[in-house]
C-alpha cells in the first residue's frame, strides 16, 4: 500500500491552548481514513494542517509527497476539501456555484451528474441562502468533489443531515474510494466512522488514543459483548455458568442482562439461545446489543462521549 | 485567465442581485440630476447660467458614485466575504488572491462607469448636458479617482476587524465627504470658511476638483495638487490592501 499521508510528531498550540500534542500517523491510498473524537478533541486542527490552512508549530508532515504548509499551491489542485465553517454569497445559485468553481481547476468532473447524486438537482436554481443547513453541506461535498481530486478531505461531513441524507452521503463516499481516491474525514458520530472508514484514529485532547480499523478496535479492545432478554418466569441460577468468556448475568425484574467479555469464537447470543432452548425456558424481546466504538472511547479514556460533550 | 473571466461575471451579477448597492450607483445618480434639473429651473446660482449649473453637476455626482462604489460597495463586499468565510472556501481552491482582487476592483470599477454612463445618457437625452472639456482626459480623471478609492475600500476592509465595522465606518467617511466636497451638489465656496478648510482633509474634495476641472476643460497642470494626492491614495491602497489581505 502506498502511504498518500504521512504525519510525524505534529504539535499546534493555540496561545495557551493544546490542540493537538504530537500526533503520528499515515494514511495509505485508497482508504477511507477517519478522524473521530469530541469537539476540541483536535480533528479539526489535524485535517487542516494537511490541507496546508494551518501551518503545525512542530512536526513534519507530507502530503501527496509535498509538504502542506509550503507547497499548498500543489495540493490546491489536486485535493478537494469540505471545510468544517464556510460560506459562498448569499444569492449565488447553486449551480452558478458549481460553474464558477469548475473554472479553477484544469480538469473538472460532470457537475450535473454531481448535482443528481446529492439530490440537489431541484434546488440548482436556488440561491445559496435560501438552503437548508443540510443542502448546503451536500452543496460543498459536491465542491470538494468536484476537481476529482486524488485526495478528499471532508470535516464533519454530515453534521446538520437527517439520517436518509446521511446514509446516501455514505454511499457516495464510498463510491468516490471505489474510483481510486482517498478520503480523510472526520466525525464526532462513532456510527458514521464504524460504518464508513477502513481505519480510524481517535483523537481525544489532541493525542491519539487509538488507532486501526474500527472491527479490530473493538475486538481487540475486550469490550463486552451483551444479550438482553426477557422471562416471563423465574430465571434458573447457573444456566450460563459454564459458557466462555468472562459471563457475567444480570437480572432486573423480568429482563435479564448476559455480559461477556470478548475473545469467544462464538457469538455470545448464539451460546445463551442454546442455553435457554435446551432448558426450554420461555423468552421474549430478545436482541443483542454489539459494542461499538462508543464502547471503545469509553473504555480507552473513561468517559462517554455525551460526558466529554458537556465538559 | 478562464477562472477571473468566470468571478467577472459572477461578482457582476451579484452585485446587480444586490438591489441596494445598484440602486445607489446606478439610478440614484440619475435621480440626483432630475432633481438638480428641477431645481435650476427655477432657482439659479448667482453669477451662473442654469445650464452651467446642470452642466457642473454632472462631475459632482460622478464623483458622488466614485464615493459609494470605493467606501460602500468595496469595503462591504470584501469584509463580509472575509467574515462569512467565503474566502476561505476560495482559499482550498487553486485560485489566487490576486485573481480574487483583481475581479473585484474589475467589477467594481465596470458598475461605477456603468452608473457614470447612465447619468451621462440622462444628462445629454433629458437635460441637453454638455462636456466641455476633452473626453479622454475626463476618462483619465475618473479612472484614476477611483482606482483612487478603491484603494480606500481595501484599506477599510482589511483592517476593519468585522463587516459591520467596515459597513459603519465606510458610512461615517462617506457623508461627510459627500456634503462637505460638494459632492451633494451644493457649491462648497457657499460653506463656512472653517468647514472648507475640513474639507481639505477629505479625499472626495480632490475627486470633485479634478473631474469638476476636466469636465470644463481645464488643464491638467491645474490639478497637480488633486494628482498627487489621488496618485498617494492609490499606492498607498494597493500596498497595504496587499500586505493586509487576509483569507479568514
Amino acid at each position: 500500500m502506498n502511504t498518500i499521508v504521512k504525519v510525524e510528531g505534529l504539535s499546534k498550540t493555540y496561545g495557551e491552548t493544546i490542540a493537538v500534542d504530537k500526533i503520528s500517523f499515515e494514511v495509505f491510498e485508497r482508504e477511507i481514513f477517519g478522524m473521530v473524537g469530541p469537539n476540541g478533541a483536535g480533528k479539526t486542527t489535524t485535517i487542516e494542517c494537511l490541507e496546508g490552512l494551518r501551518v503545525p508549530d512542530q512536526g513534519r508532515i507530507r502530503v501527496l509527497g509535498v509538504d502542506p504548509a509550503r507547497e499548498s499551491h500543489v495540493l490546491r489542485k489536486r485535493t478537494g476539501i469540505q471545510l468544517q465553517e464556510s460560506n459562498l454569497p448569499d444569492r449565488m445559485k447553486v449551480w452558478e456555484a458549481l460553474d464558477l468553481y469548475a473554472s479553477f481547476y484544469p480538469k473538472v468532473i460532470d457537475w450535473e451528474q454531481l448535482l443528481v447524486q446529492l439530490g440537489l438537482e431541484e434546488k440548482r436554481n436556488v440561491p445559496f441562502r435560501k438552503l437548508s443547513g443540510g443542502q448546503k453541506q451536500r452543496l460543498f461535498i459536491a465542491l470538494a468533489l468536484l476537481p476529482d481530486p486524488k485526495l478528499v478531505f471532508l470535516d464533519e461531513l454530515t453534521t446538520g443531515l437527517d439520517p436518509r441524507a446521511r446514509h446516501a452521503i455514505w454511499d457516495l463516499v464510498q463510491g468516490v474510494r471505489g474510483r481510486g481516491k482517498t478520503v480523510i474525514l472526520t466525525t464526532h458520530f462513532m456510527e458514521e466512522a464504524e460504518r464508513l472508514c477502513d481505519r480510524v484514529v481517535i483523537l481525544d485532547q489532541g493525542k491519539i488514543v487509538a488507532l486501526d480499523t474500527p472491527s479490530s478496535l473493538i475486538s481487540n479492545m475486550g469490550v463486552e459483548e451483551r444479550v438482553v432478554f426477557s422471562l416471563d418466569g423465574f430465571m434458573p441460577p447457573g444456566l450460563f455458568e459454564d459458557l466462555s468468556g468472562d459471563i457475567k448475568v444480570e437480572v432486573n425484574g423480568e429482563q435479564v442482562v448476559v455480559r461477556s467479555r470478548n475473545g469467544r469464537n462464538d457469538p455470545l447470543v448464539s451460546d445463551v439461545v442454546k442455553q435457554l432452548c435446551v432448558n426450554n425456558i420461555s423468552f421474549r424481546d430478545l436482541r443483542t446489543e454489539q459494542p461499538n466504538l462508543e464502547d471503545v472511547f469509553l473504555n480507552l479514556t473513561g468517559r462517554t462521549l455525551e460526558e466529554v460533550e458537556l465538559e | 485567465m478562464k477562472s477571473l473571466i468566470k468571478m467577472i461575471w459572477m461578482e457582476t451579477k451579484l452585485f446587480l442581485r444586490e438591489p441596494v448597492s445598484a440602486f445607489f450607483t446606478l439610478i440614484f445618480p440619475v435621480m440626483m440630476l432630475s432633481l438638480f434639473g428641477t431645481i435650476y429651473s427655477s432657482t439659479s446660482i448667482p453669477g451662473k447660467s442654469a445650464q452651467m449649473s446642470l452642466n457642473a453637476s454632472v462631475p459632482i455626482l460622478m464623483a458622488l458614485i466614485i464615493g459609494t462604489t470605493g467606501l460602500m460597495s468595496t469595503t462591504i463586499t470584501m469584509a463580509t466575504y472575509r467574515e462569512n468565510d467565503i474566502l476561505r472556501r476560495l482559499q482550498t481552491t487553486p485560485v489566487s488572491s490576486r485573481c480574487v482582487l483583481a475581479a473585484q476592483v474589475i467589477v467594481v470599477f465596470m458598475m461605477t462607469s456603468l452608473g457614470v454612463l447612465l447619468l451621462i445618457i440622462a444628462g445629454r437625452l433629458v437635460y441637453d448636458v454638455s462636456l466641455d472639456g476633452n473626453p479622454l482626459s475626463v476618462l483619465v480623471g475618473f479612472t484614476l479617482a477611483s482606482l483612487s478609492f478603491f484603494g480606500i475600500g481595501f484599506i477599510l476592509a482589511g483592517t476593519l476587524p468585522t463587516a459591520r465595522s467596515a459597513q459603519v465606518i465606510g458610512l461615517v467617511l462617506l457623508y461627510p465627504m459627500v456634503f462637505l466636497s460638494g459632492a451633494a451638489g451644493f457649491p462648497r465656496e457657499l460653506l463656512p470658511e472653517t468647514i472648507q478648510k475640513v474639507a481639505a482633509f477629505l479625499p472626495l474634495t480632490y475627486v470633485v476638483n479634478l473631474l469638476q476641472g476636466l469636465w470644463f476643460g481645464e488643464a491638467w497642470s491645474q490639478h497637480v495638487a488633486d494628482v498627487l494626492i489621488l496618485g498617494a491614495i492609490l499606492v498607498a491602497g494597493v500596498l497595504i490592501s496587499n500586505r493586509t489581505f487576509r483569507w479568514e
